[in-house]
């Protein structure tokens, strides 16, 4: 499940995000500090986690203090799928 | 003729219970704030300022996130008769070093006598002062508390129409070096001609997320409302770059009336709204608005239309208009009354004889005016020699007007090279017919990313710093996005080696290096081997030459 979601997220960052399919995303990879997705973006990253995984991440929590690797969303959306 | 501080003297005197500014936070309650609040609030900074013995005429600088205490604090120095002026405020993404070196520059050509800023911020503040500079005090907002309002101890009312009143620095590491000083007069011109074509009054609403530090938010999205007594609804942009649909839920909970949005919003928001964000949204109040500061796109103003229009969107809501901070803020402003116009014009006759030419058959180019000069203000078109143009010719916009700024802050040099003979080169390309201006390019080698101002030779800069890349051996264009409706940044750079893994890697530090350094986010960053990049004498030919390589190779990549 956990590499199940990690993947749709990688996938989906390289592809539609940074517009590099072939690029590598390590899970512990800063995301969000390391400027790789930029402010603009979040909201749809946000959009594509709510579509794929039905789970709402709030406008307040998309910053490198609530997740800011791969992992780390990974297990946000683990948390709020088992409630 | 009258100051700052005489007009909020007045406000209050007329209506200290009337609400000025409503501010909102995403996960807080709404807080509204009255003239009385807000001059309350201002009282607090003044006497701090005062207490520091910091000087009518001296620049305050505030160093502060969207919240009562940026407002509270620039009317403070506003009632104090000292200088005010924002600087954007440390994010996530840059490095603490790159701010420190930018305010350093900052505090050098500025030569501030106070910064306000957050107590957490303090010591990274102190860390970019000297002992000989010009900085005598750091006040800190958590220790400043609002106060009776007392006009007596007002220094500003004292003031005279044509001191300065504030500073506005556009971004980019180059813009901080250059503060726009504005004087009251200046700022009451402006205002005063465009509240006229906006038929602006107190039943207005303006609802606005744009940041202060930049003119379009200073000057229309809190000056503006603040001064002429109508009431604000401000969001902070952090919050609406997260969670758009905040604006249009605003304008329905508040009956906005006015906003001003760069280009690239149009898109954002009809691209990034859901259906179910909108329950209830009635957007019939929206009256105008205005596209600025970015080049203006019908097709932008289109998808937003298209999105929005069963919100109860007025289609004749969608307005254009051509603004610097150089003028204070607006120099043109479509109609009210209908629909900007948009013209066909011959892309040829536009490329090569610089000229707009309504298309009867062949390749067309859509553009969309942006209106006709406030009240105020002329314009004229420009050839390379100086001379102008006749109607519907290309060249370059000049502008004179009541409300120009001083000069450039304590650069005398900068200021004579914007005018030539009383009138300010704006360094856009356009023309103009029947009265309206249709602004269509660009003389300066700058990249407008989201509505801010990029240099292109700063970015490039930042690249030579990466191990790997050689100096020289970088460019960065701005390519227009249709679907974002904004100018997006690539950066090539040609390294010694052709393996594609060290490529890879070098591309991931230099857009590590660049955001870190710039807070821009660049979309494409191109590595290349030895002899790739193409070669010029002047850093604009080769951009240009540059981005038609790159362009090429896109084009063969998605039609092998």
């Amino acid at each position: 499940m956990t590499a199940e979601i990690s993947s749709t997220l990688t996938k989906y960052i390289a592809e539609k995000i940074l517009k590099q399919p072939s690029r590598k995303l390590v899970a512990h990879e800063p995301i969000i500090s390391s400027g790789l997705i930029d402010s603009f973006s979040l909201v749809d990253l946000a959009l594509f986690v709510e579509d794929s995984f039905g789970v709402r991440l709030d406008d307040s929590e998309l910053n490198a203090t609530t997740f800011d690797s791969i992992a780390q969303l990974t297990k946000l959306i683990q948390s709020r799928q088992v409630k | 003729m009258t100051t700052f501080s005489e007009k909020l003297a007045q406000l209050l005197k007329q209506s200290p219970e009337r609400m000025c500014v409503t501010l909102q936070q995403s996960g807080q309650a709404d807080i509204q704030i009255t003239y009385s609040a807000l001059l309350g609030g201002a009282q607090g900074f003044a006497d701090a300022l005062k207490k520091e013995g910091i000087l009518p005429g001296e620049v305050v600088i505030l160093i502060l996130q969207h919240g009562e205490a940026l407002i509270y604090s620039y009317f403070g120095a506003i009632i104090h008769g000292s200088i005010p002026s924002i600087m954007p405020f440390l994010t996530e993404k840059l490095s603490p070093d790159r701010y420190r070196a930018d305010l350093s520059a900052l505090i050098a050509v500025t030569r501030p006598a106070a910064i306000v800023t957050y107590a957490e911020f303090e010591n990274e503040i102190r860390g970019a002062l000297r002992e000989d500079d010009s900085v005598r005090a750091v006040i800190v907002t958590e220790n400043v508390t609002p106060q009776i309002v007392d006009l007596s101890s007002w220094s500003g009312l004292q003031r005279n129409p044509q001191d300065i009143v504030l500073l506005q620095h556009s971004s980019g590491t180059t813009g901080l070096q250059k503060g726009v000083a504005l004087s009251h007069q200046a700022v009451f011109n402006q205002l005063d001609s465009y509240a006229q074509v906006l038929f602006l009054s107190e039943q207005d609403v303006i609802v606005s997320w744009l940041p202060l530090y930049h003119d379009m938010g200073l000057i229309a999205g809190f000056l503006l409302p603040i001064l002429y007594g109508v009431h604000l609804i401000l969001i902070s942009a952090f919050d609406w770059v997260r969670a758009p649909y905040r604006l249009l839920q605003s304008v329905s909970e508040y009956k906005g009336t006015l906003t001003w949005l760069p280009n690239f919003a149009y898109n954002f928001c009809a691209q990034k709204i859901r259906d179910r964000q909108l329950e209830g949204v009635d957007l019939s109040s929206w009256r105008a608005i205005i596209n600025c500061s970015e080049p203006v796109r019908w097709e932008s103003h289109q998808v937003f239309y298209d999105k929005f229009k069963s919100y109860a969107l007025r289609e004749d809501a969608l307005h254009t208009s051509y603004a610097m901070a150089e003028n204070v803020f607006a120099v043109t402003q479509s109609v009210l009354a209908g629909l900007p116009k948009v013209e066909e014009i011959e892309r040829e006759a536009f490329m090569v004889d610089r000229v707009a030419r309504e298309v009867i058959s062949g390749p067309a180019m859509k553009v969309m005016s942006s209106g006709r000069p406030l009240p105020n203000v002329q314009i004229k078109v420009l050839d390379d020699k100086g001379q102008e143009v006749a109607e519907r010719k290309i060249g370059e916009i000049a502008l004179k007007s009541d409300c120009m700024l001083t000069g450039y802050y304590n650069r005398p040099d900068a200021t004579n090279e914007a005018f030539l003979d009383g009138w300010y080169l704006t360094g856009d390309y356009g023309y103009l017919s029947e009265g309206e201006i249709f602004v269509c390019g660009r003389k300066k080698d700058m990249i407008i990313v989201g509505g801010k101002n990029v240099y292109p030779q700063d970015l490039e800069a930042l690249t030579y710093e990466v191990p790997g890349v050689h100096a020289g051996r970088s460019v960065a264009f701005g390519l227009f996005d249709d679907e974002q409706g904004t100018e997006e940044v690539v950066i090539i750079a040609e390294v010694d080696s052709d393996e594609e893994a060290e490529q890879q890697k070098i591309a991931d530090l230099i857009r590590q290096h660049v955001t870190k350094n710039s807070a821009i986010a660049l979309r494409h960053v191109k590595v290349v081997g030895p002899k790739w990049i193409v070669k010029t004498s002047s850093g604009k030919t080769a951009r240009s030459a540059n981005r038609e390589k790159y362009l090429q190779e896109i084009e063969k990549d998605s039609h092998p």
